[in-house]
Parts: structure tokens; sequence; C-alpha cells
């Protein structure tokens, strides 16, 4: 099993939702997020002067699926969350040890 | 003669209209994205501050100068000239004071139209020309002796002066400075709904101040009129809720919206029809600008926080009720319903000049600035939100 976290933009979080729900990916835990790329976040410009906003609203998603479906996430996400312009946001992928139902008492490692 | 009861109510009604405009600030805010929320109230005090002074220096004297051919007053109350304690009931200060917080309001809805993407320093220039060459003139031919009074048209306390022109001017604006990024693809929830209704129940509140002063003295007529308002909100509210209940939910921001929708509709006629006829004005006017808001939707069109479709598609119906309600018992001139349809087509005419100007002004002066200076801000700014881009500052750091 993979945690997929994926850090997108705000207004495409809709969109990568309702995509992600078409291919199957029902569970996950989403946060509002601020944060920055390479670039530092943004430079406004005014009257010459800049003006950094270095952090950035973005939203975080993060989804356990097993492993054969990590590709089909990493797609889904990149397909439905790109603007091409900087900013579009990263895909981390995490090893998963185990899964705990808080539910009942069973480990669940087949079915996350 | 001073009537120390009349200028007691004025005063305090005076304060109440001043409280709407922070109000429209906490009620556009809350319905945009979090990062433009700041920059909404921004734009409500700018506009009061903006107004207070053009008012004192030139504003009150264009409106209710000596009229020159019906059409603006004189200037010899420039800088209020003549303007002072003495007066006929209220001091002259007093009215002139009253005057200006209803035109410093008119100026805040407005903003609907320019949400989330106009430049402060345009706004700026915008609001002086707009105030100056849109209310000034209107104000005037409403209530400064101008020809809507001289046609005998009626309206109590600004169903034309205020929100057929803030209405139509934020529609006039909002198509010349465009849709915002992503406008139909990106969601554009309101961040925060109780800072809509609390900025709805500043409006409620105000409005008594605004319709029941507009009696300009503690009287018999101004109770009317405070009775009126608040039967005509409420009427507003429940229509609201149930035609957005029958479409799905009964959402908290409808409702609100709704109870506007009434007060918008009341304001020119509640000194005129009896408070009975404020619940079919209120609830008719919460449907009306209800499917103004489908066609709006409907027709993609981004006059973001709705002025047009409840103030000035609820300021076109309620002149029109005016024209169908009034009783010579209440206002001393009868509506259709009492057997004077000439009222009716004067209220038609008056509607008519005032939509055509209130638009076609706005859009000449929204395309010069935007031509000279431009209205909006860059794509990058937009992106980052006005808050921040313009102001420097965040609703969470």
């Amino acid at each position: 099993m993979k945690m997929v976290t994926a850090v997108i933009r705000p207004e495409m979080f809709d969109v990568v939702r309702a995509a992600l729900e078409v291919e199957g990916i029902n569970g996950m835990t989403v946060s509002e997020v601020m944060g920055r790329g390479a670039q530092k976040g943004i430079a406004l410009r005014f009257r010459g002067k800049t003006m950094p906003v270095e952090l950035i609203p973005k939203v975080k998603i993060e989804m356990v699926v097993q492993d054969a479906d990590v590709e089909k996430v990493i797609r889904t996400v990149r397909a439905n969350g790109r603007t091409g312009k900087p900013g579009d946001g990263r895909i981390f992928v995490l090893p998963v040890e185990s899964i705990c139902r808080v539910r009942t008492d069973l480990d669940d490692p087949a079915d996350p | 003669m001073i009537d120390t009861g009349a200028t007691a109510f004025i005063l305090i009604c005076t304060a109440m209209v001043m409280l709407m405009t922070p109000g429209v600030g906490l009620f556009y805010g809350g319905l945009v994205r979090r990062k433009n929320f700041i920059s909404m109230l921004a734009l409500a005090f700018i506009a009061f501050a903006l107004v207070s002074i053009q008012w004192v220096v030139f504003g009150y004297s264009l409106a209710f100068g000596t009229d020159i051919n019906g059409l603006i007053g004189g200037l010899e109350y420039a800088f209020l000239e003549g303007v002072g304690m003495e007066g006929d009931g209220i001091p002259d200060l007093l009215f002139m004071a009253f005057q200006m917080v209803f035109a410093g309001l008119t100026l805040a809805i407005v903003t609907s139209g320019v949400a989330e993407r106009i430049k402060i320093s345009s706004f700026v220039v915008f609001g002086l020309l707009w105030t100056t060459l849109v209310y000034d003139p209107l104000a005037h031919w409403a209530w400064g002796g101008g020809w809507a009074a001289q046609f005998g048209a009626l309206d109590f306390a600004g169903g034309t002066v205020v929100h057929i022109s803030s209405g139509f001017s934020a529609l006039a604006l909002a198509l010349v400075i465009g849709k915002r990024l992503g406008f139909g693809s990106h969601g554009m929830e309101p961040n925060n709904i109780p800072m809509v209704l609390l900025g709805g129940a500043l409006l409620w509140f105000g409005w008594f101040g605004f319709n029941a002063g507009s009696a300009l003295t503690a009287d018999g007529l101004a109770a009317n009129a405070f009775v009126a308002t608040n039967i005509a909100a409420a009427a507003g509210a429940l229509a609201w809720l149930c035609a957005a209940w029958i479409r799905g939910r009964p959402g908290s921001v409808g409702i609100i919206s709704g109870a506007i929708a009434g007060l918008v509709a009341i304001t020119p006629a509640a000194g005129f029809v009896t408070p009975m006829a404020a619940i079919p004005i209120g609830a008719a006017a919460g449907l009306v600008c209800y499917g103004a808001l489908l066609f709006r939707v409907h027709r993609g069109l981004d006059e973001s926080l709705d002025a047009w479709a409840i103030h000035g598609m609820g300021g076109i119906f309620g002149a029109l009720a005016t024209g169908v309600f009034a009783a010579a018992a209440i206002g001393g001139v009868d509506g259709l319903l009492y057997g004077n349809p000439g009222q009716f087509l004067i209220q038609l005419a008056d509607v008519a000049v005032v939509v055509a100007y209130s638009f076609g002004a706005t859009y000449v002066i929204a395309k010069i600035i935007d031509a000279v200076m431009g209205l909006r801000v860059t794509e990058e700014e937009e992106y980052v939100g006005l808050d921040i881009a313009q102001h420097g500052e965040s609703v969470r750091v």
C-alpha cells in the first residue's frame, strides 16, 4: 500500500476530486495548507517595486491506495489539476506499513 | 424653526444608515473567496470616505442646489456655504449629512460588479466620477426639485436613486471589467456565511433609519415607513426561502438576500403605501429578485454579488409597485389600485430613464477609466487575491 499525497491548487480541487471518484478512489483526507515551490512564492510588482508573496494557499489530498492504483491516481491528479503554469503542485508517494480501523478491532491491510 | 424631537430622530437615523455601508462590506466580504474578504470591506470604507468628502465639497450642492433645467443643482452650497445649524424642522447640516450617508452606501453597493478584480486606484477615480455624474443628478431629479419630482414620480427613500442606479451601474461595470478568472469553472463559494448574515442584519437594522428617516421628521409617516419596511423584509425573506426550498435547499444566504430584496422594493414605497401592502410588495420582490439571480447565472454574467438582481431589479419592481399600491391616505397620492393608472405610467417612465441613464453613463465612465488607467488588477494579483495584492494584509497569516 502507498500513501499518495497531492498538493494542488485550491480552485482545481473539485475537478480533481470528481475525477478521482470516477476512477474509484473515494477515500481521502483533505486539508487547506499554505506552501511554496522553488520560486519561493509569487513576486507581485508595484511601480517598479516587488512585493513577495511567500506562501500560497494550496489543498493537500492524502489517499492510501493499493500499489497497483498509484499510477492511476497520479495520472488522474495530473490530468485534472494542471494549468501548465508554475504553482500546479506536487505529488508524493510514501510506503504505508499498516492500516488499523477505528470502528473494529481488525487490522485490515488489504482494504485501504 | 428647529424641532428637537425630529432632529434627535434624524441624527440617530443618519448614524444607522452609516452602519449600512460597513454592513454591505461584511455582506459582500463573506460572499467572496477568503483571499478577497478584506478587499470588499475596504472598498466599502473607501466608498464612504470618498463620498463623504465629495459630498461636502460639491456633491450636496449638485444634488440639492437651485434647480438648473430639471437636470442638476447649482453650486451655491459648495463647501457647505449657507448650510448651517438652522433649518426647516431639522438643521440644514443634518439634512445634508442624512443625504450623505445614502450617497456613500450607494457607491458601496456598486462594488458588487467588480468584486475580486478591481484596482483600488481605479476604484477611487471611478467612485469620484460616478458619484458626481450618476448619483448626484439622480438625487437631484428625485429629491432636489429636478424633472422627476416635477413630473410627479414617487420615490420615498431611494428606489431609483439608490437601488436602480447601483444595481444597473454594477451590471455595466461588470460588463466592462470582465468576468473573474476561472468564473464558471473554479469553485467560488462564499468564504464566511455568518459574516454575510451579520452584514445582512446590519442592513436590515440600518434600513429602519433609511426609510423611516426619509420622513425627515418623527411622525406617523415615519412610523408607517418603519412598519412597512419590516413587513416587506420579512415577506421577502420567506418568499425567497420557499422558492429556494422548492428548487433544493433553503440556504441562509438566500433568506437574507430575500429580506434585502423586500427592503429594496419597499424603499420607494414606504411612505406611500399601507403597511399591509408591504406583504405583496416584499414577497413578490423576493421572487422577482430570485428569478433575476437565476437569469444572471444562466446567462453567465459575472455581476458577482448580485447588486443587479437584488438592487437593480428589486428597485424597478419597487418603483412600479409604488405606482400600483400608493394610497392617498398615507402619502397623499393614489396609485393604480386606487383608481389612478396615471401614477403607474409616471413611475414606468421614471424607471426607464433611470435604468438607461445609470447603465449608460456608468458604462461610458468605466470604459474611459479602463482605457486610461486600467480597471483591473493583473492576472497574478487576482490569483493571489486582492487582500494581499492591494492591501498587503490577509485574513489568516
